[in-house]
């Protein structure tokens, strides 16, 4: 069941200059929230900004009714919610799409994140680790400053990184990394800059793994009504918001 | 409290709120976070005689108050409609209304006859005013001749309230309002999207992916509100006043302005159960004011 709640702010920390971690609080107890979906939330205090933003769900905690958004700051709007302060009110709704593959026990899955795509992974690898599944984390980032929550992750599976730099783990891309050719997977969760995903997917396809995707399409209502999240299936066009965001490669029209 | 009931055309109304077709989906959607039964109708999403993918992705865009689409009237066509559709929809209380849109007038007739055959439905918009689709939509509502040709093939097949909605992309609305009076609109909302566009301008293209799309929001709300004003003068049937409407009293001035009911589109994305606020928003507007009903505000502008 979906709500739209005012939720409390209860913490506002910069994770980066570019990353801020905002967790709010129901009043009530929360929805059942499956990893992978996101949140839709109004932002005030901006001019500019009209629609409201979906954001990942990065973390879910039921006891204490919180949940936690990673927001890069990339425009107007996301400016405006890293200037959110404890005790303010922001305007959720949720939880909105389909969300990753149900854990199944005993499963190996490696989940890759790039930049702030990690932030579902962490939710996802909680509920992986929880159901008895082993998620094993590759994360990649431009330079060892951009990788956040590693404490975090490092909690429910082995994390391994890739920097564009090689100022922490190994240097290159997500997909160059050495556990690829010693670790073998059951399937492959992903979650990051499109040219990030399509090298997952192809490396995916190329190995015979299955692997899901999670997109990012411009939405507006984040309900399926208004269709403008659209991306490219084989059953045609389909609404990222709703259908999504999650989806197996195969059933993207990508050229893998 | 205050009478909000309304009437179009005999489509009898608990309030003058409606939901603008392509925002609200089928109203299911929504029916988690909005009581869909206190909305006076839902526009459920255009609907084509056959089914239409749409235009590529990006369809959206972000502007100043507003927002640019150009989804191209994407949906499994009429049939899909009546068979999957309709059953969900049809014991909903309140008047789920379909938004009709062809490439000829013969589509748009065909579409329309099937509509008529569903019990439940009480109404049709007949969309000659959508900007995104290369044939049909808009381009019949830009000349009287066009709007004329569609709203006669439907009335011919279509026997229940027809809604017609009108371009604000004319020189004269007011013409085009005229014309399909007399062709047999029971009644006209109005305005569809105004054409713009934005560009990307590091990679020297537009955003959209068909170039142009539809301008919605709170940035063309003085353009509707001048054309609803302009064809409350011009036609004797009722209209249904929208866009750029976010609250309640937005609606109001659309009222003032002659509107006998409003149609609420882009705001749902903002606020998803905006439609139940602002009726309930005019009913304390219309107490506060010592108005008994919603009727004594319609078209009462002092200009």
């Amino acid at each position: 069941m979906k709500q739209l709640k005012d939720l409390r702010v209860t913490s506002v920390e910069f994770l980066h200059t570019r990353f801020v971690l905002i967790k709010l609080q129901s009043d009530e107890v929360l929805p059942e929230i499956k990893p992978g979906q996101f949140v839709e939330v109004k932002v005030n205090g901006s001019a500019t900004t009209f629609l409201r933003r979906p954001i990942s769900i990065n973390f879910v905690d039921k006891e204490s009714r919180e949940i936690w958004l990673l927001v890069q700051i990339v425009g107007d709007g996301t400016k405006a919610l890293a200037h959110l302060k404890e005790g303010d009110t922001l305007n959720v709704l949720f939880p909105l799409g389909n969300g990753f593959t149900e854990p199944k026990k005993g499963e190996k899955v490696l989940l890759v994140g790039g930049g702030v795509g990690v932030a579902p992974l962490l939710e996802y690898g909680k509920t992986l680790k929880e159901a008895g599944s082993t998620p094993v984390f590759l994360l990649g980032a431009r330079t060892k400053a951009d990788l956040m929550q590693l404490d975090l992750f490092s909690k429910y599976g082995k994390v391994y990184i890739t920097t564009e730099d090689g100022s922490e783990g190994e240097k290159g891309f997500v997909t160059q990394h050495s556990v690829l050719a010693k670790e073998s997977f059951d399937r492959i969760s992903t979650c990051g800059p499109k040219p990030m995903m399509i090298a997952v997917a192809r490396y995916a396809k190329a190995n015979g793994i299955s692997c899901e995707v999670s997109l990012e399409n411009m939405m507006a209502c984040g309900l399926g009504a208004c269709l403008c999240c659209v991306e490219k299936t084989v059953k045609g066009n389909v609404c990222v918001c709703k259908e999504g965001p999650v989806f197996n490669i195969n059933d993207l029209t990508w050229q893998i | 409290m205050a009478n909000l009931t309304t009437n179009i055309a005999g489509l009898k109304m608990k309030n003058p709120v409606m939901t603008a077709s392509g925002t609200f989906g089928y109203g299911l959607e929504f029916a988690d976070v909005v009581n869909l039964e206190e909305i006076g109708g839902i526009i459920v999403k255009g609907t084509t005689l056959n089914p239409r993918e749409g235009n590529d992705y990006p369809r959206m865009y972000e502007t100043a108050s507003g927002m640019l689409n150009c989804v191209g009237l994407q949906n499994k066509g009429v049939d899909y409609f009546c068979k999957n559709i309709y059953p969900l929809i049809k014991n909903i209380d309140t008047n789920m209304i379909v938004n009709v849109s062809g490439n000829t007038p013969e589509d748009y007739a065909e579409c329309a006859a099937r509509i008529n055959e569903l019990e439940n439905i009480p109404a049709i918009e007949l969309n000659i005013s959508c900007p995104n689709v290369h044939q049909g939509g808009m381009a019949f509502g830009v000349t009287t001749e066009g709007a004329q040709s569609v709203v006669k093939a439907v009335r011919e097949v279509y026997k229940k309230t027809l809604i017609v909605k009108l371009s604000p992309n004319v020189t004269s609305i007011t013409d085009i309002a005229r014309c399909v009076e007399d062709a047999g609109a029971d009644a006209v909302s109005l305005i569809n999207t105004l054409m713009g566009m934005a560009i990307d301008i590091e990679k020297r293209r537009p955003v959209l992916s068909i170039s142009t799309g539809g301008l919605s929001g709170p940035a063309v709300k003085p353009v509707a509100l001048r054309c609803v004003w302009q064809v409350a003068k011009a036609v004797k049937v009722p209209i249904i006043g929208l866009g750029g409407i976010m609250n309640e009293r937005d609606a109001i001035e659309f009222l003032l302005a002659g509107a006998s009911a409003i149609e609420i589109g882009t705001a749902n994305f903002i606020d998803p159960s905006v439609s139940v606020k602002v009726a309930n928003g005019i009913s304390e507007w219309l107490d506060k004011h010592g108005c008994s009903s919603v009727q004594e505000i319609i078209g009462q502008l002092e200009a």
